[in-house]
């Protein structure tokens, strides 16, 4: 498709020229802004302390030794705050799935009395930004209301506040609004029940958003550092960046730099692999809210 | 319809049509079955979203110690953080890091955006990488920059002294802490804006920049008259969007420089965050947040009409 300069100026030897620098320019300027600083993490990690103080830097590690990812491991427990995010952000991901799909389902399908206004609350709360909410939402975490409950050092203190997500509710009421009616009625009709009609018809149609909403809600919990930085405050409780963030002081900084990367390391995998669904999910959410 | 035929009371003042009853109870069976759907949600809405939506602002009103009930001050929390002298820094740097997020991040992910969609090759690494540090978690992103920000061997004062720059004391310094802050938090999210710009991009159609070339319009007045306004209302989204999201910076002023120095870089996430939790005053803190609430709730809603039309095209 015909873009901004056209091809036909493309096709000039000047226009070649130009198209050649500014692509090996951009190439070069992107490696150099985004690629570089992870490249000076990875190797920093392998440099001693006084290689790191040095003056100017080594460009390449003296040694190659990767004895202090071991370190990092240890010294950090690094597998104990990887363990629990897997288990916040896992969780999270099974307990968004479960509420904010049948809150959708129930919306988009089932339309009860007042159904909009309840999807209208939901998406209101899109409009306040989660931080300005921080303390009386951290209040609620450390006692439930009604059920006085203390939620603070357990996974549910994560899990229940990321179900609660309007745009998620969003993203797949309108993805249900898109299934025909015929189909759910025709089940419906063979007698299938609510739950069972959305067991097998209108998830296996839904696999894209699902894709979606599962990442975005992994990736956000993840990457969360505010709300687990107040509600979970014990060591062994802790996510991986608040951990890594709040022994930072004590550490060698060849050390800090390796559970830097060890801590980057799940999302950059998670980005090679999800590519595609992250992406979507991103223009997803970027034109309509 | 079995159910109609039924001789059971019935309990609804409704006109006795043949079939009155049985529909209603169906529509009412329907609706325990929604909301049977939907209570999770609604538990989970109410506690993490709506009532604390309530709680701050009774909160703001209140001064509390959490084991009485809460006591009514009226606007004594208010005046307590307004004469507080970081309250005049918070909101100042707060708009300036916003202000100079603008100016550093705002037009470079659109200018990216254009370069890349007319390149035709290593487009996919391009994406990728543009993107790499959006993955990061956050709390990596700026303690990476913390140790790059070294003043001694630093990455960027070693990068300034290849080129004979003299050193800068980048976070220790009042002039450059701010600063400073913005570029690792421009750094993070560039390529959030790059993406989203790219895909509005695409959906430009061809056509408009050939007729533009025949009416003899440059590369420059191109970009002017086609491409600027075909993206006009994502540009001003992503405008809103922005100043919504630098408005509540915390994490890098919590881990960078704890609000230094001299509270150069004290913002009212973070001073909201202190009074809460190194001074327990959650009254003060709730009323801060109320205000950054308000402040946001104005941009949140230009960002809801704009998008609205948006949806509309």
């Amino acid at each position: 498709m015909r873009t901004l300069v056209s091809p036909l100026a493309l096709r000039t030897p000047r226009g070649r020229v130009i198209y050649w620098t500014i692509l090996t320019v951009t190439v070069v300027g992107f490696t150099g802004a985004f690629v570089f600083p992870l490249y000076w993490m990875v190797t920093g990690a392998l440099k001693s302390p006084d290689e790191l103080a040095q003056i100017p830097p080594s460009f390449f590690p003296k040694h190659f030794d990767l004895h202090v990812y071991v370190d990092a491991w240890e010294q950090l427990q690094l597998g104990v705050f990887l363990k629990n995010t897997v288990l916040y952000a896992g969780g999270a991901w099974l307990f968004t799935l479960a509420v904010d799909v049948s809150a959708a389902y129930a919306l988009s399908k089932l339309r009860p009395i007042f159904g909009k206004l309840v999807l209208g609350a939901m998406l209101a709360t899109l409009m306040i930004p989660p931080m300005v909410l921080l303390l009386p939402t951290y209040l609620v975490a450390k006692d439930l209301p009604i059920f006085h409950a203390n939620l603070l050092n357990t996974p549910w203190a994560i899990w229940l506040p990321a179900a609660a997500n309007g745009f998620f509710v969003f993203l797949l009421k309108r993805f249900f609004d898109s299934i025909p009616r015929e189909l759910l009625e025709a089940a419906e009709i063979d007698g299938a029940s609510p739950a069972r009609i959305l067991w097998s018809i209108v998830l296996p149609v839904s696999r894209p958003i699902i894709g979606v909403v599962s990442i975005l809600s992994v990736v956000t919990v993840w990457k969360d550092f505010v709300w687990p930085l107040l509600v979970l405050p014990e060591t062994d409780k802790m996510s991986i960046s608040v951990g890594i963030a709040s022994l930072s002081a004590q550490m060698p900084q060849n050390v800090l730099i390796a559970s830097l990367v060890i801590a980057s390391l799940p999302t950059i995998l998670v980005f090679f692999i999800f590519q595609r669904s992250i992406m979507a999910g991103l223009t997803a959410g970027s034109l309509k809210g | 319809m079995g159910w109609g035929s039924e001789s059971r009371p019935v309990e609804w003042h409704e006109p006795p049509t043949p079939d009155g009853a049985g529909a209603l109870r169906r529509a009412f069976g329907r609706n325990l079955t929604a909301y049977g759907f939907l209570c999770a949600a609604l538990i989970c809405f109410a506690l993490f979203s709506w009532y604390p939506m309530v709680r701050e602002v009774v909160l703001s009103f209140q001064q509390n110690n959490f084991v009485d009930p809460g006591v009514w001050v009226g606007f004594d929390n208010f005046r307590t953080v307004i004469a507080d002298p970081a309250f005049r820094s918070a909101w100042l740097n707060t708009a300036a890091f916003s202000g100079l997020a603008l100016v550093i991040g705002y037009a470079v992910p659109f200018v990216l955006a254009v370069v890349l969609n007319e390149l035709k090759h290593a487009k996919a690494y391009l994406r990728f990488v543009v993107y790499l540090p959006v993955m990061l978690p956050p709390a990596v992103a700026v303690l990476l920059f913390k140790w790059f920000y070294d003043p001694g061997a630093g990455l960027f004062n070693q990068a300034l002294d290849v080129v004979h720059i003299p050193p800068l004391s980048w976070l220790d310094s009042t002039s450059t802490a701010l600063i400073s802050l913005v570029i690792v938090s421009t750094w993070m999210n560039l390529g959030t804006g790059t993406l989203i710009y790219l895909a509005a991009l695409q959906s430009i159609p061809g056509d408009l920049y050939e007729s533009a070339e025949l009416d003899g319009a440059g590369l420059f007045r191109r970009v002017w008259h086609v491409t600027i306004p075909q993206t006009k209302l994502i540009l001003l989204v992503m405008l809103l969007l922005q100043i919504v999201a630098t408005m509540q910076v915390f994490i890098e002023p919590y881990l960078l420089t704890g609000g230094g120095p001299e509270n150069a870089t004290v913002t009212v996430a973070y001073l909201m965050y202190q009074y809460a939790f190194n001074f327990g005053d959650f009254g003060g803190g709730s009323a801060l947040g109320l205000m950054l609430m308000i402040v946001l709730l104005v941009f949140s809603t230009v960002y809801l009409r704009v998008s609205r039309e948006e949806d509309a095209r």
